[in-house]
């Protein structure tokens, strides 16, 4: 770089660049926090799904699976799982209860993580809750 | 070594290598988990290897991170550390907590974990590379404020460099970015807007600064160029890297009930983010040909180059390759994502971190200046045979993805996930198959430390 340029200018563009755009997103990030009311589903955020994040969190479910497409890519997408399954929490919680405790042979398998009802209802309602999420349309079909 | 405290860094690489090993044992372990679904269940879960993996990753980056460190800044200060003693108590808790959770994940079920860790009192378990129990978070955040605290102090007492200043912004931009991993609110989509703060703003902001900040130093050692032309081209870098990157954090910001404006600002900045990436590579091959030395370190000299060129490949080009909304709307959560993860992690993390060993373990280790010829030569081996196969493994993860891609989202008539998966399992054997040669440089790694010990050291002209 030529000799005009020196490092102090360098440093300045460092330091002048860097607090610019961190008050920048800071600015996008409290516009988002006052969008977000039209957007996540708040109204449906109730005790009982707040109690299936829990479970959710507690039995790492995102070791495997993506919700609204972050995860792992293991198992499949769980954001949308509720109108895959014919828009049933019943269908929900009875795919989770019974899977098998030596998993399939020979498949990838889900573990049998012998929920409670309370828990196994909460983890229904919340994924019911996420497929309420607006997501810009994603993903781009049923299969996630 | 110039200064007797910098011997605080051995320990700290030591550990980092030997959780590398575990690491990609587990990653050998998921790979075939991918085809052979069964394997090991239900004793190691694909979910608990999956940790086990990422987390062993992290925290042995942070061992080599704060290893260079406390190589870094006694020489750059002039001065001894601050606390050896600190320092090596550091190393011990750090060591410990993570071994133990380690243990903690592959013992007992998760769900028995955050029990037996009273999860409940302080919830901050089950996001993805965030599983730690929260006592464990608590413990890195102490370790981390001690070091701080022991690389400032010795900052503060000797001479101020660039490279020293912009190692420590980077440091404490990781420390307080970190804190974001105790904000688990009870909204998901707030839950993974703050999630990014720390995942993203690590990876594409601060740790940059600390990749930039190792690069210099061991170009400034190996290549003997003017400190002022490489501390500019340093600033100019990390400029770059926090103007796209802090921005760029809303290519993660489409499709998680964030408002849609974001697939603007996301887009254009994060395209950018391969600038800074693209001037690193520019940046180390530059610095060679200008060198005014030939360093009888060659060993560290390939690792400085090949870690600006695959970082540039891994971050910048597969970074790009899904990051434009259109583009990412199909590719988002598939196996692209696996690629670029793999391919950027390693180019720019592992390597930085591994050459930074390279540079400083001769040293450590009571030479001069460099290794033997022989054990460089094995090391050289094993930089290729790892690199190697970490682009066939991004390259085979990148035809599976583009076939997922194309199958599950693009088609007219998809088909579920599952089915996709089983189609697309020849690319999953042909990964499992890099990974096992990534495994084998691995061990070649690690044996030339063992190698050679005993012949003289190489000098300038077996170099040159
Ligand atoms: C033997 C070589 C390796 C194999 C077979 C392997 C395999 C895997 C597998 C199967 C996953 C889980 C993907 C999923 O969620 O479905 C994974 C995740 C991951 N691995 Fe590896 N890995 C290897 C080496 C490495 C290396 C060297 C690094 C670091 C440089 C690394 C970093 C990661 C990261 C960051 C993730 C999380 C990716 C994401 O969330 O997108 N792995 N690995
Ligand atoms: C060394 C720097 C980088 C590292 C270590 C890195 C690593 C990763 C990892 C591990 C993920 C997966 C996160 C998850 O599990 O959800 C990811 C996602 C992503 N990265 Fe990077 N990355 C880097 C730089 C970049 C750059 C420079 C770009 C853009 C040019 C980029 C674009 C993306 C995008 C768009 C995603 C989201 C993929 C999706 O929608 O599934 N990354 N990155
Ligand atoms: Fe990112």
């Amino acid at each position: 770089m030529s000799e005009t340029f020196t490092k102090s200018m360098a440093r300045n563009i460092f330091y002048g660049g860097s607090v610019f755009f961190f008050l920048l997103l800071l600015a996008l990030t409290f516009d988002t926090e006052s969008a977000l009311p039209e957007l996540d589903n708040r109204e449906n955020l109730t005790e009982e799904v707040a109690l299936g994040k829990r479970v959710w969190e507690k039995n790492n479910c995102v070791g495997c699976h993506t919700l609204l497409g972050e995860g792992a890519y293991f198992a499949p997408e769980l954001g949308n799982v509720y109108q895959r399954f014919g828009n049933s929490t019943d269908a929900i919680k009875g795919f989770i209860m019974s899977r098998p405790k030596d998993g399939i042979p020979g498949r990838r398998s889900m573990p049998q993580f012998n929920l409670s009802d309370e828990e196994l209802e909460g983890i229904a309602q919340f994924l019911k809750y996420t497929s309420g999420i607006n997501t810009q349309n994603w993903p781009p079909n049923i299969q996630g | 070594m110039t200064y007797q405290s910098q011997s605080v860094a051995k320990p700290y690489f030591i550990v980092a290598i030997a959780l590398f090993v575990g690491q990609i044992l587990f990653g050998t372990i998921l790979g075939l988990q991918y085809v052979i679904g069964d394997f090991l269940f239900p004793e190691i879960p694909f979910n608990v290897a999956r940790m086990v993996h990422t987390n062993l990753l992290i925290v042995w980056l942070l061992f080599g991170f704060m290893g260079a460190a406390y190589y870094l800044i006694p020489e750059e200060s002039e001065t001894e550390l601050f606390s050896p003693f600190l320092a090596i108590l550091m190393f011990w808790i750090f060591a410990v907590a993570g071994v133990l959770t380690i243990l903690g994940y592959l013992l007992v079920p998760y769900a028995t974990l955050a029990e037996l860790t009273m999860d409940d009192l302080f919830p901050t378990m089950g996001r993805e590379f965030l599983e730690q129990p929260t006592i464990t978070k608590i413990g890195i955040v102490i370790v981390a404020l001690s070091f701080l605290f022991n690389i400032g102090m010795t900052m503060l007492k000797g001479r101020k460099t660039a490279v020293s200043l912009v190692l420590m912004i980077g440091l404490t931009g990781l420390a307080v970015f970190f804190l974001f991993a105790f904000y688990v609110p009870e909204n998901l989509v707030k839950d993974k807007f703050y999630w990014w703060f720390v995942v993203h703003l690590w990876v594409e902001g601060v740790w940059e600064l600390i990749m930039g900040a190792i690069l210099a130093f061991v170009l400034i050692k190996t290549t003997g160029v003017d400190r002022e032309v490489i501390e500019k081209w340093l600033y100019v870098i990390i400029a770059m890297s926090l103007i796209t990157g802090l921005i760029g954090t809303g290519h993660h910001f489409y499709w998680i009930g964030t408002p849609e404006y974001w697939q603007w600002w996301g887009s254009i900045f994060s395209a950018m983010e391969p600038i800074p990436f693209f001037m690193m590579t520019i940046f180390a091959f530059n610095m060679v040909n200008r060198r005014r030395r030939n360093h009888p370190n060659q060993a560290a000299v390939l690792w400085a180059l090949g870690t600006a060129v695959m970082a540039f490949l891994g971050a910048g080009v597969w970074g790009f390759l899904h990051t434009l909304a259109p583009v990412n709307y199909f590719t988002h959560g598939t196996q692209i994502t696996a690629a670029h993860g793999h391919m950027a992690f390693y180019g720019a993390y592992v390597m930085i971190v591994l050459t930074m060993i390279s540079y400083s373990m001769p040293m450590l280790n009571g030479r001069k200046e460099a290794n033997s010829n022989k054990s460089q030569i094995v090391e050289m081996w094993s930089f290729w045979i790892m690199t190697v196969s970490m682009v066939f493994i991004t390259l085979f993860l990148t035809g599976a993805g583009i076939l997922q891609t194309y199958m599950q989202r693009y088609t007219d008539t998809p088909i579920s996930f599952m089915e996709v998966q089983d189609k697309v399992a020849i690319f999953y054997w042909l990964r499992e198959g890099a990974g096992i040669f990534f495994l084998i440089g691995l061990i070649v790694y690690v044996a030339s430390f063992f190698i050679g010990g005993d012949e003289p050291e190489a000098t300038v002209k077996d170099a040159a």
